[in-house]
């Protein structure tokens, strides 16, 4: 098996050969940030460009250490900027960019399809850091990453993906990699969370806390934006606590003891999830943190690896 | 030239019932004379054998841009990409800067379109001022300058008691509402039908409630005033059940349906190509069914392209971000033809009732016939002549189109209005 693509976009269209090839470079990678000097020449030479249209602290330090660990030149760029007809400045802008040579983008947008558009318009690798309510690739692949190390396995499994599934690209990352990998994936929320016709995409749906938590070797929380309570999609934070909220009470009452627990964080403590489970010994919640590096590492090198090839054969 | 004679053409005129190989004259205008082995002096002969000599094309509802988004469009070159798509005569929506609500910009755009001498081209004029939603336009000045019809569209008059009062003002002066049905607080946010493929993309949904709710609260309004009520861009299939539904009951419904709703469904979006982002959006594959079977039970009386120009600059941004809106006034026939007609699905005769006498009926004009003594607004049609949607080849100034690379079988090569050629194909 060899790795091909030039872009990493999203995970609907990888295949499971793919994904898989992913999570074993990324075994391979995460010793090398245990070691004193954590640092290897893989990228050396490289630039890349960390294009976040959107506030991140968490995905964008997990890129930017990624590609220092692996040698790579990084430059950030942090734009809040949403302003109508901006596409127009973010062809611009990227132009620009591709015009000072650099070897890879990694973007974050909030505009669903962002990173498809730019791949078919600029020459650099682009990698998609979330884009819109569509997909979240690398989060989806440290996700995969922690089942596998803790679980043995992700065939199989039990996931189940809880909270504002409408709104989150890392759900439907992790739909489409955890189906492809042979998991068993439901979604559970409040109807006003859950998408029209998303059983569509082969998981399980239920609106009923307790049968989400029933059969669940994992749960993944959603972060609760407040925007969706002003949105009318909840009547108050509070409600969505008691009902949906992950407690050491609910976890008694209808989960398996050694239930996984992930978040992609950054959670909101008393919400979604209380700050007790959040920190409670099955909570893996920073091996998530420390196991995306190890993948964004694996990434930005399967596609450096990719456009050399590509290159040498022109 | 002042006559004209078209030799050997197979003539269809659902009007008068006829579909057979006729010669046709015009004179002044007018079409003086049909039949065989026609001769007139001095008159430009046309061998229009091999083709469809048909009444000339109406398209309802286009939005012409002019005036205030010239940089879209204007009356003349949407006058242009009719008649090069073999569309004689076109509505313009009144969702114009500033909006067709008063005398002056009704003939602010008659007189670009006298200048342009290309289609006739009509107002549809606001139902509200300024397309507001809060107080009717000066519905009877409107008449008189020459508008066809009513409607807000782009918004839906949402007030129930306005929309009513207009209907009941608007029928005094012989007028009619057209309606855009939609609720803006279902379909807020959205961008394309929501379903599998919004669920997919994650991109904002427009349920099709947005438009069903106010299908059915529209069609009740008239059902109770007895008024003439037409629905515009049908696009789902509980639409059509109730316009269906409504006919049955004697309600004075009628309703149209686009291209894109009849060839496209919402996979058309997947690749995020913003020139699939249209409101009402591209459903799902049933009801694109549901449309196509309402055309062919005459539940959906004609088809309207909905053109919808925008600037390159302007749908090349985010989904989310980008204007609503298709052109389709130089893909329409090309697209009926070959997926409809070729396919034997209907026959000429009914494509013409859809494309030009039902029109002409609903909107009242003395067209869409080739009875001798009618206004000669004719489109002929080579039905083999196979083209490929080009972004090169549109006339229009917008590019807009979802069709861009089909191929497709059957085109206008020559559009006659008023007797005067309009367009000819270049060979």
């Amino acid at each position: 098996m060899e790795w091909t693509r030039g872009d990493l976009l999203g995970l609907e269209e990888l295949d499971r050969a793919e994904i898989e090839m992913i999570l074993d470079t990324a075994a391979s990678f995460k010793e090398i940030s245990s070691r004193p000097v954590k640092k290897v020449p893989t990228l050396r030479g490289r630039t890349i460009v960390l294009f976040f249209f959107e506030p991140s602290t968490r995905t964008r330090s997990s890129f930017e250490l990624a590609a220092k660990r692996l040698s790579a030149d990084s430059l950030n760029i942090s734009t809040s900027t949403s302003a109508l007809s901006k596409g127009e400045t973010i062809k611009d802008t990227l132009r620009n960019i591709e015009a000072m040579q650099v070897d890879i983008i990694v973007i974050r947008h909030s505009s669903s399809g962002i990173p498809w558009a730019l791949s078919r318009l600029v020459a650099p690798a682009i990698i998609n850091a979330g884009d819109g309510c569509h997909e979240h690739p690398t989060q989806a692949l440290l996700d995969m990453f922690t089942i596998k190390e803790k679980l043995g396995k992700i065939e199989g499994v039990n996931v189940t993906i809880l909270g504002d599934i409408a709104h989150s690209r890392v759900a439907r990352s992790n739909i489409w990699g955890l189906r492809k990998m042979g998991a068993n994936v439901t979604v559970c929320g409040p109807r006003t969370l859950l998408p029209r016709d998303i059983e569509k995409m082969g998981v399980i749906v239920t609106d009923n806390l307790k049968d989400g938590l029933k059969n669940a070797d994992v749960v993944n929380v959603l972060r609760i934006q407040r925007e969706r309570q002003k949105a009318g999609l909840l009547p108050s934070l509070r409600e969505y606590a008691q009902r949906f909220g992950i407690s050491s009470e609910k976890l008694r009452q209808f989960a398996r003891k050694d239930l996984l627990i992930m978040h992609p964080g950054p959670t909101n403590p008393g919400v979604e999830i209380t700050p007790e489970v959040a920190e409670s010994k099955t909570s893996v919640i920073l091996e998530q943190v420390t196991n995306g590096v190890a993948v964004r590492m694996a990434v930005l090198y399967l596609v450096a690896q990719a456009r050399d090839e590509t290159k040498e054969e022109e | 030239m002042d006559r004209i004679l078209l030799k050997n053409g197979q003539m269809v005129c659902p009007a008068g019932g006829i579909d057979e190989i006729r010669d046709l004259l015009i004179e002044k205008g007018k079409i003086v004379k049909t039949g065989k082995n026609l001769k007139a002096e001095s008159a430009r002969t046309i061998d229009a054998s091999g083709k469809l000599v048909l009444p000339g094309f109406i398209d309802m509802h286009v939005h012409l841009r002019e005036p205030g988004f010239e940089h879209k469009e204007t009356i003349e070159s949407g006058a242009r990409a009719a008649v090069k798509g073999g569309f004689t005569s076109v509505c313009c929506m009144p969702n114009t800067e500033p909006v067709i609500d008063n005398q002056g910009i009704v003939e602010l755009v008659a007189t670009r379109a006298r200048e342009a001498g290309l289609a006739s081209v009509y107002c549809i004029g606001a139902i509200t001022r300024g397309r507001k939603g809060k107080e009717l336009s000066d519905i009877g000045e409107l008449k008189a300058a020459g508008v066809l019809a009513l409607s807000d569209d782009g918004s839906e008059v949402l007030n129930s008691e306005l929309l009513r009062r207009a209907m009941e003002y608007a029928s005094t002066f012989g007028l009619f509402i057209i309606s855009h049905c939609e609720d803006p607080w279902l379909a807020a946010g959205g961008s394309v039908n929501e379903g599998a493929v919004s669920t997919r993309l994650g991109l904002g949904g427009i349920p099709r409630v947005a438009e069903t709710v106010m299908v059915s609260r529209d069609i009740a309004l008239a059902a109770y005033l007895g008024a003439k009520i037409h629905i515009a861009h049908i696009s789902c299939a509980e639409s059509v059940d109730m316009v269906r539904a409504a006919k049955k009951a004697g309600v004075k419904v009628t309703c149209e349906c686009a291209p894109h709703h009849m060839f496209l469904t919402e996979e058309a979006v997947l690749g995020y190509n913003t020139n699939t982002k249209v409101n009402p959006p591209l459903r799902t594959e049933a009801d694109r069914q549901a449309v196509l079977s309402g055309l062919l039970d005459n539940t959906i009386d004609c088809v309207a392209t909905d053109h919808a120009p925008h600037a390159e600059m302007e749908k090349d941004v985010e989904y989310d971000n980008a204007p609503f809106g298709v052109t389709g006034l130089e893909t329409a026939v090309g697209l009926m033809f070959t997926e409809l007609v070729d396919r034997k699905i209907i026959t000429v005769s009914r494509l013409a009732e859809k494309m030009s006498l039902n029109p002409a009926r609903i909107l009242g004009l003395n067209r869409g016939t080739l009875k001798e003594g009618s206004v000669a607004d004719i489109t002929v049609i080579d039905p083999k002549a196979e083209w490929a949607v080009r972004v090169e080849d549109f006339v229009s100034l917008s590019k807009n189109s979802p069709f861009i690379d089909r191929k497709l079988k059957g085109k206008a090569v020559m559009t006659i209005v008023e007797g005067k050629i309009v367009y000819e194909e270049k060979d």
